[in-house]
C-alpha cells in the first residue's frame, strides 16, 4: 500500500537531535505539527463533551417534548442570540420528528461515536496484533500462509458490503455493527504488526536474546512487538475516524444503531426524507461525524510525521 | 508478460476460494428458514421436505458447496425469492447503473483530483497547497450519506429555476426512454447469453446514447447521474489529490528533474514529461485501491439518490432475507474486485519498466 512511501515533503521535521527518550522526542515533534495541534484540539473538545454531556446539553437526548414545551415537530432552530423571540424555547440545532432536542441529542452523540470508534478499533488491533505476531513470528505454511490469506479474503471484499454481510447474519443493532467494522478492519492491523515483526526478528539483539535462552512469547513480546507500537498507533489513529465512518454509514442504512439511540448515522437516516423540509435535522448530525473523523485524521496525520517520517504520504 | 498474469491469476485463486467459502457461509448463516422464507410461513412439513430435496438442502454440507460452485461456474445464481426472477437478470438490469455511477466518480476523482495535487506540489506551501491539503483532509472526513443528501439540497432545491438545477434522484426523467444498441441496429442477439450481454450493455445509458446518437437521453441521463457521482468522486479525489502531491514531490527532488531544468527545458515540459509519468504509478496505485471504497459509497448513494444499482439492491435484499440476491452479488463483485486489483497488478509493468516481472 502507501504505507512505505518515502517522501521529500517540505515540512520534514529534521530527525531527532536530541538525545534521550524517543517517545518524548516523538512527542515534540507531534507539537510542531500545526495539523496535529488542530486535532488534538478538536478531540480534545469531543472528549470534553462526551464526559460532560449531561451538563452541557440542556434536554435528554431522548426526551419527547410534546406537552412540555410550545414547540412543533421539526421545528428550525431557534437561537436568542440570532433574533429568536425569547419567549420561545431555545433549540439552536431545532427539533427532530420526535420533537426532541437535536442539540442534546448530537451532544450525547458524542459518547456514543467515540465509544464506537475506540472499542472496534481496539477490538481490532487485539486480534490484528495476535494473528499478525503469529504469521510473522511463527512464519511457515500452517500459521504465516493461512493467516495472510484469510485476511486477503477479508480484504477482496468492499469493506461496506462484508460489514453488512456479517450484519445480515448477527442482525441489526450497534453492537454488531460495531463487531462487523471490527472484523473488516482486522486485516490493517495484522499487516502492520507482520511486516515490523519480520523485519524485527532478524535483527542482532533478538537473536542475541534467543541465544541467551529467552523463550519465543518473551522474545515477541518484550524485543519484537514494542518496535511494532508506532505504526500501529499511526493506523489506529486514522482507523478511529474510519471506524466511525462505517458504523455510521451502517446505522444510516438501519443495520447499526436503532432508534431512539442518539446515534448520529441513525439520527440522518431517519430525518433524509425531510431534508428538502427539514435541511437541520441531516446538516447537525453529519457536520458532528465529519468534525469527529477530521480530529482523528489530523492526530493520525501529525502521529505519522512525528513517529515515522518514512510512512508520510 | 504472459507469465505474469499466469502466475497472478494462480495466486489469487486461493482468495477466490476463499471469497467463495466466505459467502456460501454467510448465506447460509443468515437467521431464518430458507423454506419458510420461499415458501411462506404456512408451508407444511412435506412441502418443506420436497423443497430441500429440490434445492439439495438435505445433502451433506460439503456436496451443497460443490453444486453452489458448480451452478455459480455455470452463471447460475439461483433464482430471486422476491422477484420470482434469475438472480442473472437482476444482476444484468442493475450492474450497469453502478458501473456508470462508479465510472464517472472515477472520472470526477481524478480530473479533478490529479491537477490539484500537481498544483500543490508545484506550489508548495503556498496559500493553493494549504488550501488543497485542508480541503482533502476535510473531503476524506465527510460522510458520503450526509454530502449526498446536501449536495441533494444545494442543486435540486435552492438551486431550482437556475440552470445548475439537477434531479435529486433516479436514472431517467419520467417519459425519457432509450432505445437499447441492438434494436437501433437492427441486430438480432437471440434469447440466451449474447442477449443478456446486449441488455448489460444497453443498461449503461450514457455508452448506449452515444453509440446510438440519442443525445437528449444522455443529456438526461448525465445530469441525473452528476450529484451520486459527485458524492461517490469526494474521497476518491482527496485521496488522489494527496497521494499525486506526495508522489510527485518526491520526484521533484531527484537528480534528473534537476538536470532536465539546467539543460534548460521548459517548467511545463520538466514537471508533465519528466515528473509526472514517474510519479504515476503510485498515483494508478491509489487510484486502483479507490474501488473498495467507491463500491462501498455507491451502496449509499444509490440508496440516497433511489438508483437501481447493484448497492441498492443489495441493501434491499438483506431487509429482505433474499438469499440468492445476497450469494450472487456478492460473489460477482468480490470476484470483480479481485480482477479489477489484478489489471492494476499488471498495468504497473506497461508504466513502469523497471519492475521485473520474472
Amino acid at each position: 500500500m502507501t504505507t512505505n512511501k518515502k517522501t521529500l515533503s517540505g515540512n520534514a521535521t529534521p530527525l531527532a537531535r536530541h538525545s534521550g527518550n524517543p517517545w518524548v522526542v516523538a512527542l515534540r515533534r507531534l507539537f510542531r505539527q500545526r495539523s496535529a495541534i488542530i486535532g488534538m484540539i478538536m478531540l480534545g473538545s469531543l472528549v470534553f463533551t462526551a464526559i460532560f454531556a449531561p451538563l452541557i446539553a440542556p434536554y435528554d437526548p431522548i426526551e419527547v417534548l410534546i406537552g412540555k414545551e410550545p414547540v412543533k415537530k421539526r421545528e428550525p432552530p431557534c437561537i436568542h442570540l440570532l433574533g429568536c423571540p425569547e419567549d420561545q424555547p431555545q433549540h439552536i440545532m431545532g427539533i427532530d420528528g420526535n420533537v426532541r432536542d437535536v442539540f442534546s441529542r448530537v451532544v450525547y452523540g458524542t459518547r456514543i461515536s467515540l465509544f464506537i470508534g475506540f472499542i472496534t478499533i481496539g477490538l481490532a488491533v487485539i486480534v490484528g496484533t495476535l494473528l499478525g505476531s503469529i504469521a510473522g513470528y511463527a512464519g511457515g505454511w500452517a500459521s504465516d500462509w493461512v493467516i495472510m490469506r484469510v485476511m486477503d479474503v477479508v480484504l477482496a471484499f468492499p469493506f461496506l458490503l462484508l460489514a453488512i454481510a456479517i450484519v445480515a447474519v448477527l442482525g441489526p443493532g450497534l453492537v454488531n455493527a460495531m463487531l462487523a467494522i471490527a472484523i473488516v478492519n482486522i486485516p490493517t492491523y495484522a499487516r502492520v504488526i507482520r511486516s515490523t515483526v519480520l523485519s524485527v526478528k532478524e535483527e542482532e539483539y533478538v537473536t542475541a536474546a534467543r541465544s541467551i535462552g529467552v523463550g519465543n512469547s518473551r522474545i515477541l513480546s518484550l524485543h519484537v512487538l514494542p518496535n511494532s507500537v508506532p505504526p500501529l498507533i499511526v493506523a489506529a489513529t486514522l482507523g478511529i475516524g474510519t471506524a466511525i465512518l462505517e458504523t455510521a454509514a451502517l446505522s444510516f442504512l438501519g443495520l447499526g444503531a436503532q432508534p431512539p439511540t442518539p446515534e448520529w448515522g441513525a439520527m440522518l437516516a431517519s430525518e433524509r426524507n425531510q431534508v428538502f423540509s427539514a435541511p437541520h435535522l441531516v446538516f447537525f448530525p453529519g457536520l458532528a461525524i465529519m468534525i469527529t473523523v477530521l480530529g482523528f485524521n489530523l492526530l493520525g496525520d501529525g502521529l505519522r510525521d512525528a513517529l515515522d517520517p518514512r510512512l508520510r504520504l | 508478460m504472459t507469465k505474469y498474469i499466469i502466475r497472478r491469476l494462480i495466486a489469487s485463486l486461493p482468495v477466490l476460494a476463499g471469497v467463495l467459502v466466505v459467502t456460501f457461509v454467510l448465506a447460509r448463516s443468515v437467521p431464518g428458514d430458507p423454506c419458510t422464507a420461499i415458501l411462506g410461513e404456512k408451508a407444511t412439513q412435506e412441502a418443506c421436505e420436497r423443497f430441500r430435496q429440490n434445492k439439495g438442502l438435505d445433502k451433506p454440507i460439503f456436496v451443497q458447496f460443490v453444486l453452489y460452485v458448480k451452478d455459480l461456474a455455470r452463471g447460475d445464481f439461483g433464482e430471486s425469492i422476491r422477484f420470482k426472477r434469475p438472480v442473472t437478470q437482476i444482476l444484468v438490469e442493475r450492474l450497469p447503473t453502478t458501473i456508470e455511477l462508479g465510472l464517472l466518480g472515477l472520472l470526477i476523482a481524478s480530473i479533478i483530483g490529479i491537477p490539484l495535487g500537481i498544483i500543490s506540489a508545484i506550489r508548495h506551501n503556498s496559500a493553493v497547497d494549504v488550501g488543497t491539503m485542508v480541503g482533502a483532509n476535510i473531503g476524506v472526513s465527510m460522510p458520503v450519506f450526509w454530502l449526498g443528501l446536501m449536495l441533494m439540497y444545494v442543486f435540486a432545491l435552492l438551486l431550482k429555476d437556475t440552470p445548475f438545477w439537477l434531479p435529486p434522484s433516479g436514472r431517467l426523467s419520467a417519459g425519457v426512454t432509450p432505445v437499447p444498441f441492438y434494436e437501433f441496429y437492427g441486430l438480432d442477439l437471440g434469447e440466451g447469453a449474447l442477449f443478456k450481454l446486449g441488455q448489460f450493455f444497453a443498461g449503461l445509458y450514457i455508452f448506449n446514447s452515444i453509440i446510438t446518437f440519442d443525445w437528449e437521453v444522455l443529456k438526461d441521463a448525465t445530469r441525473h447521474l452528476i450529484l451520486p457521482a459527485l458524492a461517490l468522486a469526494t474521497i476518491p479525489m482527496a485521496i488522489t489529490a494527496r497521494m499525486t502531491r506526495s508522489s510527485l514531490l518526491q520526484v521533484l527532488g531527484l537528480d534528473y528533474v534537476r538536470t532536465a531544468r539546467s539543460k534548460g527545458l521548459r517548467e511545463r515540459r520538466v514537471i508533465i514529461g519528466h515528473a509526472f509519468r514517474n510519479a504515476l504509478l503510485p498515483i494508478i496505485t491509489i487510484i486502483g485501491l479507490q474501488l473498495g471504497i467507491l463500491f462501498s459509497g455507491a451502496i449509499l448513494t444509490e440508496t440516497i439518490f433511489s438508483l437501481a444499482g447493484v448497492g441498492s439492491s443489495l441493501r434491499e435484499a438483506i431487509n429482505a432475507r433474499d438469499y440468492p440476491i445476497i450469494q450472487g452479488f456478492t460473489v460477482v463483485i468480490a470476484v470483480g474486485y479481485i480482477m479489477v486489483n489484478l489489471f492494476v497488478d499488471v498495468s504497473y509493468a506497461f508504466l513502469d519498466p523497471r519492475i521485473k516481472l520474472d
